[in-house]
């Protein structure tokens, strides 16, 4: 099967994953105890401000056409109305996607960035103490819980050296660039430490591989040997867990967009939870989902570019 | 006296036999340096945190307003106090109870359960699986941190509801695991044997298979641990675990957030504790990777 059929598969076994999570985060509200009305109305709960109240949400339809409302108005695009701000999801949530994206991009920049330097230079010094020096650091940022890493960069960059703004987002392209750097690097570090481990144990074992001693043996420069050679067959296996932490990454980005007061979808998040501002958090549930799925579907057809010979079937 | 002689003729036997390095000797007692420096480490947490009333005399959540905001060494408090005048010592000391007891309770129950579906899937295989297969599909299609706190924005905050978010997300890891393993292990002799001589589907599952899979979802215990820890403490610094005025280092971390020019030590020092308890559950984790 070629690349096409592979991605058509792909995206059919999508829809029925997709199908999954809109059952999950349905079933969530629907049948976790907790019944919305009464959270939302606090003290003023009275028999008929509940019934009322279930009236408006449409709680008392049928479930399966609470279902179906729930999906098709999702299709189009229609999200519900948050009962918090009584604006239609679909504006909050629009206006915010594009920032907790560019986050979570920069992030997965800065994670490349970390993971082939640090990662590449541990297999090359390995057993050394450069090796020892980036293994217990990243062993340290990856068990820093990632919020308090954020923080503790603002204490010494921002606040102390005053380097780097304290928190906000920025006007232009620039200050993007610069106002979330160090969001970014608390996210990149944290990724960068799952990876780098992986990454320097591939490439120690690639580079016992006869191939890399025949490139060798004929004269090639080290540094094309390995960045030619032993890279890219090493990041095979790294770029499958890039994948499988995606999830992480995303979680991540929710909860340092509260730490840095940047106005994206993990604000909305929080405060929508508190509130129990539940069509608020079904959105973005749904939503983080599909960017997960996505970025798994790009990482399984990754591989036919970093190794031709992967065939998909 | 007989046996005076047979001691002193086994101490000479084991002076006869030649040193064994400091490592080999670990390994002798099924230790290795990574889960021995782990062990040691959260041995220590667990002693601090059981001691707790005898290490200070600071009540953790009394609070004494003209005592508020003082550094870390001054008289009578070696890590500081609070903006309500706190003993922070006391409060992590405290703290740790609560912690060791979320990555406990988070961990042991999706561990159970997880492990026994894993098990279940895997041995039984058929449509049983496949649905099981899908239902992993759809889950791991979440990030989990966005779906654990999907599910306290209806079951609400607070300590309980954290175990019950964090049990109903994560039990999928154990699963994954334990069916991985079992599968492995279906169709080798001695399940075959057992199989042959009539032993009941039950008995085979958890006799035969449990004891020879569950040592992967052992070892992923410690490492889930950590993310337990720390996913608890980001639930309570975003306002989600256990409420005020309960120490918890993630809800220390928050409330010290808003004093970070005045008191950097209100923030600091709880995540530094956080640190310690995730370091020895990852080198415990390590170490027994490194054993298998």
């Amino acid at each position: 099967m070629g690349r096409g059929g592979y991605v058509r598969k792909r995206l059919v076994l999508m829809v029925f994953v997709l199908f999954g999570v809109t059952i999950v985060i349905f079933g969530m509200v629907h049948f976790l105890p907790g019944d919305p009305a009464v959270v939302l109305l606090g003290d003023r709960a009275t028999q008929q401000n509940i019934a009322e109240l279930h009236d408006q949400l449409g709680l008392n339809k049928p479930l399966y056409e609470q279902y179906w409302q729930f999906v098709s108005g999702f299709v189009q695009g229609q999200m519900g109305t948050s009962l918090q701000f009584k604006q239609p999801v679909r504006d909050m949530v629009v206006s915010r996607l594009p920032i907790t994206i560019g986050l979570a991009v920069y992030a997965m920049a800065l994670t490349g960035l970390f993971t082939l330097t640090f990662g590449l230079l541990a297999a090359v010094k390995k057993g050394g103490w450069v090796d020892q020096l980036i293994r217990v650091t990243f062993l340290l940022v990856l068990t820093t819980p990632n919020f308090w890493l954020g923080i503790l960069l603002i204490l010494l960059l921002s606040l102390g050296l005053k380097w780097f703004p304290v928190a906000g987002f920025g006007n232009t392209f620039q200050e993007h660039v610069w106002y979330l750097f160090l969001p970014s690097l608390t996210l990149g570090l944290q990724l960068a430490a799952v990876l780098i481990r992986n990454l320097r144990s591939q490439v120690i074992l690639t580079m016992r591989s006869d191939y890399v001693r025949t490139a060798r043996a004929k004269g090639l420069l080290e540094r094309i040997v390995l960045l030619q050679h032993v890279l890219r067959n090493a990041l095979l296996s790294t770029v499958t867990i890039f994948g499988l932490q995606f999830g992480f990454l995303v979680g991540g980005t929710l909860v340092i967009e509260t730490v840095f007061a940047i106005p994206g979808m993990g604000q909305l998040l929080f405060q929508s939870i508190t509130s129990r501002d539940y069509p608020v958090v079904q959105a973005i549930t749904v939503i983080t989902a599909i960017m997960v799925i996505l970025v798994n579907l790009a990482v399984d057809l990754s591989y036919s570019l970093l190794d031709p010979r992967v065939t998909y079937e | 006296m007989s046996e005076n002689v047979l001691n002193s003729a086994v101490l000479t036997n084991v002076a006869a036999v030649p040193r064994l390095s400091y490592s080999m000797r670990l390994q002798k007692v099924g230790l290795n340096g990574t889960l021995l420096a782990g062990l040691i480490l959260l041995g220590v947490v667990i002693l601090v945190a059981l001691a707790a009333p005898l290490l200070t005399p600071y009540d953790p959540i009394v609070q004494k307003l003209d005592e508020a905001f003082k550094p870390p060494f001054s008289a009578g408090h070696l890590l500081g106090t609070d903006n309500f005048g706190r003993d922070l010592w006391s409060r992590i000391i405290y703290s740790a109870r609560l912690d060791l007891q979320i990555g406990v309770i988070s961990v042991l129950f999706p561990f159970l359960f997880g492990s026994f579906a894993g098990i279940s899937t895997g041995y039984l295989g058929g449509r049983l699986d496949t649905l099981f297969m899908r239902v992993v599909d759809v889950l791991m299609a979440f990030p989990f941190l966005v779906l654990v706190v999907a599910i306290m924005s209806v079951l609400g905050a607070g300590l309980v509801n954290l175990y019950i978010a964090f049990g109903l997300v994560s039990w999928i890891w154990y699963a994954r695991i334990a069916r991985a393993e079992t599968l492995a292990t279906r169709n080798l002799e001695y399940v075959q044997a057992a199989r042959t001589i009539g032993c009941s589907t039950w008995r085979i599952m958890a006799r035969h298979i449990l004891p020879n899979v569950i040592g992967p979802g052992l070892v992923y215990v410690f490492t889930s641990m950590v993310l337990a820890i720390l996913t608890g403490a980001t639930l309570s610094y975003l306002g989600l675990g256990p409420q005020p005025p309960t120490p918890e280092w993630g809800a220390m971390i928050a409330a010290g957030r808003q004093f970070l020019l005045q008191a950097w030590w209100m923030t600091a020092l709880p995540g530094f504790a956080l640190l310690v308890l995730g370091i020895a559950l990852s080198l415990i984790g390590d170490g027994l990777a490194e054993k298998r």
